[in-house]
């Protein structure tokens, strides 16, 4: 019975959405008062019956009803609860049902934090929100209902939750993933509002960036902690794979930190409109399109769900009309949006706009990279993957030339900035880490190594170049104290984001070049030498868990003689589905991770191994955090808090204005 | 031309520019990287240059897996119930690497028509056949069977 309730009330979220996503919108344009204040209620109805449609499918999975499809597929008696509970997204239905719940979390939370916009603006941003509801629910209830029921015989047991899908990670990378993923659609409904009313203007992009840097550093948290996972989960030593399904969600982040900088020149300087939009509309995309990619089964990947062409068709379709149609929208209004082109060739303008540039470029070689298997196979028939030497050869120089320009964008200032200034501000800085570079690396490990230099005198570059902006800015008042406190949150924000572009560079680049690892055949009392460590294998014992049987082996690690840590990596068959899985051993460091990974065991009791050392692994997901924290303290700012002033008011009503005399 | 209007066009020619150059350099960096993909038959009727690398996806045949007691050295033949071909292979296997299941492997022939993997990658999920795999068994006219979870209960 609960189950039927559970649907019921996903169509009763489905009624409310078709009602959300045409009325508030039309009474925007018509002026209907009544229309137009039915968007927050009928945002916090959606939510209320989505949050009762997921917790009803999660009891399904707690209390093991098997004759729900899903449960059956996805679950097990055996199963530990909190993996009864999270397997709610350990299959597509769930998951896009958790998909959809998160839109609707967005929108309570717009309908909530949106006192100070226009009531007109705010329904047609939910309105929006609501279209796209709609569309997200008629796929859930007409492709891949989580709640269909096997009838007559409904099994006794359930095939259980993949085993790889068993851990922590599980728990929170798909849900932090997906907020940020969906968040980015809060951003696109804002753009989308604003080229329906006209209002395309400083105001605008100013109750656009906080939703925008949310979303950006929930997306941030969710890639990351993706990578963590695979790099502890999947045991093969890396962070990131190239893989097809991971490349959408980077491809939605490069398009929304385009967004996030284009966003700031929109607000400060008014210039930069259309592109702002094209750029909101882009990363929203991008979300669809690692929605398409996972679920219709098209490429091959870790992420995979099971594949059906009728989805992808339906998933195909709601991404031609939303693209589509937002792209149609955005050519017939964004000619009227007049900017100024008020700044000279350089200026902190052009820097940021090459900052978009790259950002782009970024993106859409990866989405190339992502897809051109795809369509090459439909062109000749032929299949092909894409290696990651590939997108390595497109990333990595890009990037590189990106840091460069961080250095010096931060210090240059609006419409002009001259050159005889810059060179002024960052000559010292340009030398100074050069001969930090080529230093450190000799004091620290007494040689010279390409990689280490270039990663220390870029590190160095930013950092300096930083210090000598916080001097500029804080030049004019009494003491640095009272200088540091005027400074604003969304400047501490931006700092603290480029110190974490710092902190990963630092960990992408140490790890790649300096990482080791070493697959042997070791017998109980066998060690082995990889870099400065010696690793003792003690033998093993067996285990026994919840829902599996294994093997633990024990090995002592240690570094010229003296104890560094003891290591327990496990070998385990899960019994539902009997399938192996490998629980590498980690000691994680802030200057290197030691980590093994069991293999099997031989006729003579030697087992197989693979040995790693990471140098700087666990600075790749530092950077990401403070990249996170610094979006959400830049998010913080008490300017967006303020109620609108009469001078922002003045801008809204002229805009709106200039629109209609433009029509 | 008046002074905004040639900045405009300045800078539309610079993001044109760049933008180009970064598509050519892309489409260079594309066509060293593509790894092709072949099946066991078609390997077995001379579509693939000896030094060639690549990809072969197929069924691992059921009682082909040979695994040395001394080494990490693994022998297997990969099937698609028409063509066979003998794998090599030295290293760990993945976890869901199977007789009998899907496996996609990277590397080259060896004269002897030996392919020598650098790399294998098993299916990934019990309800997911590998594209690759599925239109390789398709090509050589072996239906794959259904691999559904519940199914197989």
């Amino acid at each position: 019975m609960l189950p039927e309730l559970g649907q019921f009330s996903l169509i009763l979220a489905f009624c409310l959405s078709i009602i959300l996503g045409s009325l508030p919108i039309v009474g925007a344009s018509t002026n209907n008062l009544l229309w137009m204040s039915l968007a927050r209620p009928l945002a916090a109805g959606i939510f209320v019956f989505l949050a009762i449609s997921i917790l009803i499918l999660a009891y399904a999975f707690a209390t093991d009803d098997f004759s729900v499809q899903f449960v059956a597929q996805h679950s097990n008696s055996l199963l530990p609860t909190r993996y009864k509970l999270t397997a709610v997204w350990g299959g597509h239905e769930g998951s896009f049902l958790l998909w959809t719940f998160m839109l609707s979390g967005w929108m309570l939370a717009v309908a909530i934090f949106s006192k100070s916009m226009p009531l007109d603006f705010v329904a047609r941003v939910l309105g929006v929100l609501g279209i796209l509801c709609v569309g997200y629910i008629l796929f859930m209830l007409a492709t891949s209902n989580p709640f269909d029921r096997i009838v007559p015989l409904p099994p006794a047991e359930g095939a259980d939750l993949n085993s790889a899908l068993q851990d922590f990670g599980f728990i929170i990378h798909p849900p932090t993933l997906y907020m940020g993923y969906v968040g980015f659609s809060v951003v696109f409904a804002f753009a989308i509002a604003a080229l329906l009313s006209g209002r395309l203007d400083a105001a605008w992009a100013r109750w656009s960036r906080p939703w925008a840097n949310v979303a950006w550093a929930i997306l941030t948290i969710g890639i990351a902690l993706g990578s963590w996972w695979a790099y502890y989960e999947l045991g093969w030593g890396g962070w990131w794979a190239w893989d097809p399904v991971e490349n959408p969600p980077l491809i939605t982040w490069l398009f929304g930190t385009a967004l996030i900088h284009s966003l700031a020149v929109t607000e400060k300087r008014g210039v930069f409109k259309s592109w702002t939009v094209l750029l909101a509309i882009l990363a929203f995309s991008g979300s669809l399109l690692g929605t398409f990619i996972t679920r219709s089964g098209l490429l091959t990947s870790v992420h995979a769900f099971a594949s059906d062409p009728g989805r992808g068709v339906f998933i195909l379709a709601i991404l031609g009309i939303a693209v589509g149609g937002s792209l149609l929208l955005f050519a017939l209004r964004a000619p009227l949006m007049k900017s100024e082109f008020g700044f000279e060739p350089l200026s902190r303008e052009i820097f940021l706009l090459a900052n978009n540039v790259l950002l782009v470029v970024a993106a859409a070689s990866v989405f190339l990279g992502t897809l051109f298997p795809m369509v090459y196979q439909a062109l000749t028939d032929n299949l092909i993957s894409i290696g990651p030497p590939y997108f390595n050869a497109i990333f990595v120089p890009l990037m590189g030339i990106l840091v460069v320009l961080l250095g010096i964008g931060p210090i240059t200032r609006w419409k002009k900035t001259s050159l005889v200034f810059l060179t002024s501000q960052l000559s010292k800085v340009a030398m100074l880490s050069v001969v930090l570079g080529v230093v450190i690396p000799l004091v620290i490990v007494l040689r010279f190594s390409f990689a280490a230099t270039i990663t220390i005198v870029l590190a160095a570059w930013i950092l300096l170049s930083m210090l000598r902006d916080i001097k500029n800015k804080t030049a004019n008042k009494p003491d640095l104290r009272s200088g540091l406190k005027a400074l604003s949150g969304s400047y501490y924000g931006m700092q603290l984001a480029h110190i974490g572009v710092v902190v990963m560079m630092i960990g992408v680049a140490l790890t790649s070049s300096f990482s080791a690892e070493k697959s042997v055949l070791l017998a109980p009392s066998e060690s082995i030498d990889l870099g400065d460590y010696q690793f003792q294998f003690n033998g093993t014992l067996p285990v026994t868990g919840p829902n599996y049987i294994g093997d633990e082996a024990t090995f002592i690690v240690t570094k010229g003689g003296n104890p560094v840590t003891e290591l327990y990596p496990q070998r385990r068959l899960y019994l539902a589905s009997g399938t192996p899985s490998t629980e590498m051993a980690i000691d994680a460091g802030i200057l290197r991770d030691l980590f093994i990974t069991l293999g099997e065991v031989k006729e003579n009791g030697a087992w197989s191994m693979t040995i790693y050392i990471k140098p700087f692994i666990r600075w790749v997901w530092l950077g990401a955090i403070l990249m996170a924290c610094g979006g959400m303290l830049a998010a913080a700012d008490k300017r967006y808090r303020r109620l609108r002033s009469r001078s922002e008011e003045k801008a809204v009503n002229s805009g709106r204005a200039g629109l209609r005399t433009a029509i | 031309m008046r002074p905004h209007r040639k900045k405009r066009l300045a800078i539309i020619a610079f993001i044109a520019l760049s933008m180009s150059a970064a598509a050519g350099l892309t489409m260079f960096a594309l066509s060293q990287n593509i790894n092709m993909f072949y099946s066991p038959t078609q390997i077995a009727n001379g579509e693939v240059a000896n030094d060639l690398h690549f990809r072969i996806g197929g069924m691992v045949k059921a009682g082909s897996v040979e695994k040395s007691q001394d080494s990490l050295k693994v022998n297997f033949v990969t099937t698609d119930f028409v063509n066979d071909v003998p794998i090599q292979y030295e290293g760990i296997l993945p976890d869901l690497f199977r007789e009998g299941q899907g496996v996609v492997a990277e590397g080259a022939l060896s004269a002897q028509g030996i392919f020598v993997a650098t790399k294998v990658l098993a299916k990934h999920d019990e309800n997911y056949m590998s594209p690759e795999v599925k239109a390789a068994m398709e090509a050589a006219g072996a239906s794959p069977q259904n691999h559904s979870g519940l199914s197989e209960q």
